[in-house]
């Protein structure tokens, strides 16, 4: 199914929690009450004027929000076109993800939820999850992959400072996915005093809307900041997809304005053709995985296959179902650049730009190769980037591939 | 009236509570999960729930995830199941055979096509852990074309709506899950679980059975008190798989079935 204008009467998801046939809910009965309680506090919330100034209120002088749209004239020259960066990384914690972790939060309180747990992959969400938990005084749980434990061991010493639990998820493949299992089994176990803030746009209903709807304030600003500096809105959106939040949360605000070019950037790891990749909606297919349907990298018996990426945020197999929907009604495009590529956008933004970007968001710089070779950057074209977040937490990893001691 | 109406049936008028199991196809190996499955017939056990590994078994507990990460390992699949379920089924006319298992494998097979070759194997029933009854009605429709029963969970934090809306997609049985948990042996019966039992009753006539956590006789006769049959399935998978090089393992997993069995007989309260 292809459509050119985006459909702006229908309300997505609908009551079933649905983008198109993608998202709904298929989780354990024991959570379905909790899914129901989130969406109706929810819904409440958002209609509640207090609510959205307590949120507003935090936004700005705790976040640091509104983050700038920059205009990277460097990068432009090197590639053509206008570059813009929304610098997420300036956010407090150093990522966009502090945007959910705070509005899950205020649910989470209103709700009379003393307890809060999470799910991390590159320890980005863990750490702004245990950063609003800290702020608010509520007990924190964080589920993580072994493997990262290894490999983002900074976000690791940054939660237990901030008096969160980082809880070793060895089960599987001990990643992103496995470190979500576990924290849907400690829901289900612990859920009448428990809020689970899911990290992506991911998950059953309301999650997938919910955290579209939290991470949409980067789209928001952005739209206004580029009307502002520009006169006119962008040609393309670029931002990279692992469940998909920072891209969710870019492109939305812009869904209604046909003009806008949506690029969503996947993790192609070892290579496509290598099968060692994490990019479900360039080479997956769709099924259902960790509470929704949407695409997901699987083999012929319906099992989820292993993925991988050097950038541990994006080491998933699954993506949100939202972006789901969006290829298949044609809204955005994705793509996927490789490992290599995207430490090679590391280093290019550092030099070029003076931005130590995390290895998940140079993914989403790495495309700027591909769109100056397909000459989609004309002088007058204007680029967004989400700049999701910074690399600090990366700098092992960043060291050892580039060969920088 | 389904094979596994009428074994559950007749233990009411008989006034025995029913015992099922479960066992993970593929743990230790294709060959002795038959071999198993057949023992456990005999051993007395009234239905038997054999369950289709998945990659990512987020309802299940350690005992559960371990065994369907062994069973991956040794090469299980869908198909290879359905294998069993046929192996079984010709030594075990009358043996209540239920599926059990998550959305995704199932869906990748064919909705349609995995009833129909389910059923022609010789599955009376399945459990998908995942599917709650508002995403369940292509499924439901394909298990009504193929004569199989659809059995959904009750959980202890389900409103009186759900339990409505479980209690009318369900047949044969409604499983009733004991506490808010995955999958696991546990030392004790929640003491809300008889509360929980009398709720689901206000809404069906259907037997119930309690899974998640039970382990011994005495949960059993606990357990017979209110509710219709139990399911056991860490605790025999752990047995299994401890036993797994032993030339006693359908000795011991017969014995152990047998006394679980035997507290079915002396559960009325």
């Amino acid at each position: 199914m292809k459509v050119t204008t985006y459909d702006i009467q229908r309300q997505m998801p609908d009551s079933n929690g649905r983008f198109g046939p993608f998202g709904g809910r298929f989780v354990p009965e024991t959570l379905i009450p909790a899914l129901d309680q989130l969406a109706a506090e929810y819904e409440l919330a958002k209609e509640d004027p207090r609510f959205q100034a307590e949120m507003d209120g935090y936004l700005k002088n705790y976040v640091g929000r509104e983050t700038p749209l920059y205009h990277a004239e460097r990068l432009s020259q090197q590639f053509g076109g206008r570059i813009y960066l929304k610098r997420e990384d300036l956010c407090h914690t150093g990522a966009h993800k502090i945007n959910n972790a705070l509005g899950q939060i205020l649910l989470a309180r209103r709700m009379g939820k003393p307890r809060i747990i999470a799910e991390t992959g590159a320890g980005q969400h863990g750490v702004a999850t245990a950063t609003v938990c800290a702020r608010f005084g509520l007990k924190c749980d964080i589920y993580m992959g072994f493997e990262d434990i290894e490999r983002q061991s900074l976000n690791v010493a940054r939660m237990r400072l901030m008096g969160a639990k980082v809880i070793p998820v060895t089960s599987g493949t001990g990643t992103l996915k496995d470190a979500t299992n576990d924290a849907m089994r400690d829901w289900v176990t612990n859920v009448r005093d428990t809020h689970y803030i899911i990290g992506s746009v991911v998950g059953p209903h309301p999650y997938p809307m919910l955290v579209r709807d939290f991470q949409s304030v980067i789209g928001r600003e952005a739209r206004a900041q580029i009307l502002d500096r520009e006169g006119r809105l962008p040609d393309y959106l670029v931002a990279c997809v692992g469940g998909g939040s920072n891209a969710m949360g870019l492109f939305y605000p812009f869904l209604q304005d046909g003009s806008v070019k949506m690029i969503g950037v996947e993790a192609a790891g070892e290579g496509i053709e290598t099968g060692r990749h994490c990019a479900p909606l360039s080479a997956g297919s769709p099924g259902v995985f960790q509470g929704s349907a949407s695409y997901l990298i699987q083999d012929n018996d319906g099992q989820v296959a292993p993925s991988h990426s050097i950038s541990a945020g994006l080491d998933y197999p699954g993506v949100g179902p939202e972006h789901s929907w969006f290829k298949e009604n044609g809204r955005a495009k994705y793509v996927a650049v490789s490992d290599a590529e995207a430490l090679a956008a590391v280093r290019n933004v550092a030099e070029t730009e003076g931005l130590i970007v995390a290895l998940e968001t140079a993914h989403a710089f790495a495309y700027l190769h591909t769109m100056q070779e397909e000459h989609l950057l004309k002088d007058d074209s204007i680029v967004i980037i989400n700049c999701s977040g910074r690399g600090d937490k990366d700098m092992n990893t960043i060291v050892r591939e580039l060969h920088l001691v | 009236m389904s094979r596994l109406s009428t074994v559950l049936n007749d233990l009411k008028s008989k006034k025995e509570r029913g015992l099922l199991c479960y066992i993970t196809a593929g743990d230790p190996d294709q060959n002795r999960t038959i071999e198993i499955a057949c023992a456990l017939a005999e051993a007395g056990v009234d239905a038997l729930e054999i369950g289709i590994p998945f990659s990512d078994p987020l309802a299940d507990g350690p005992s559960i995830q371990a065994a369907s990460q062994r069973a991956l390992e040794n090469g299980m699949t869908v198909h290879k199941t359905l294998e069993v379920v046929r192996a079984v089924r010709a030594q075990k006319p009358s043996f209540p055979l239920i599926l059990m298992t998550y959305y995704n494998p199932i869906l990748h097979y064919g909705l349609e096509k995995y009833a129909a070759d389910s059923a022609e194997a010789g599955a009376d029933a399945h459990i998908v852990t995942d599917l709650t009854p508002e995403e369940a009605e292509r499924w439901k429709l394909a298990s009504i074309e193929n004569k199989l029963d659809t059995i959904f969970l009750v959980a202890p934090t389900s409103t009186p709506e759900r339990i409505k809306a479980v209690s009318k997609l369900c047949s044969g049985f409604i499983y009733c899950v004991s506490r808010t948990g995955v999958t696991g042996a546990r030392d004790d019966v929640p003491v809300e679980l008889a509360d929980t039992v009398a709720r689901i009753r206000q809404h069906s006539d259907l037997p119930i059975c309690i899974g998640f956590g039970i382990s011994q006789p005495v949960h059993v006769r606990k357990i017979g008190a209110f509710a219709d049959g139990v399911v056991v399935g860490s605790a025999l998978v752990n047995l299994i798989h401890e036993n797994r090089n032993s030339p006693d393992l359908l000795t011991c997993v017969k014995e152990y079935c047998e006394t679980l069995k035997s507290a079915t007989r002396s559960s009325q309260a």
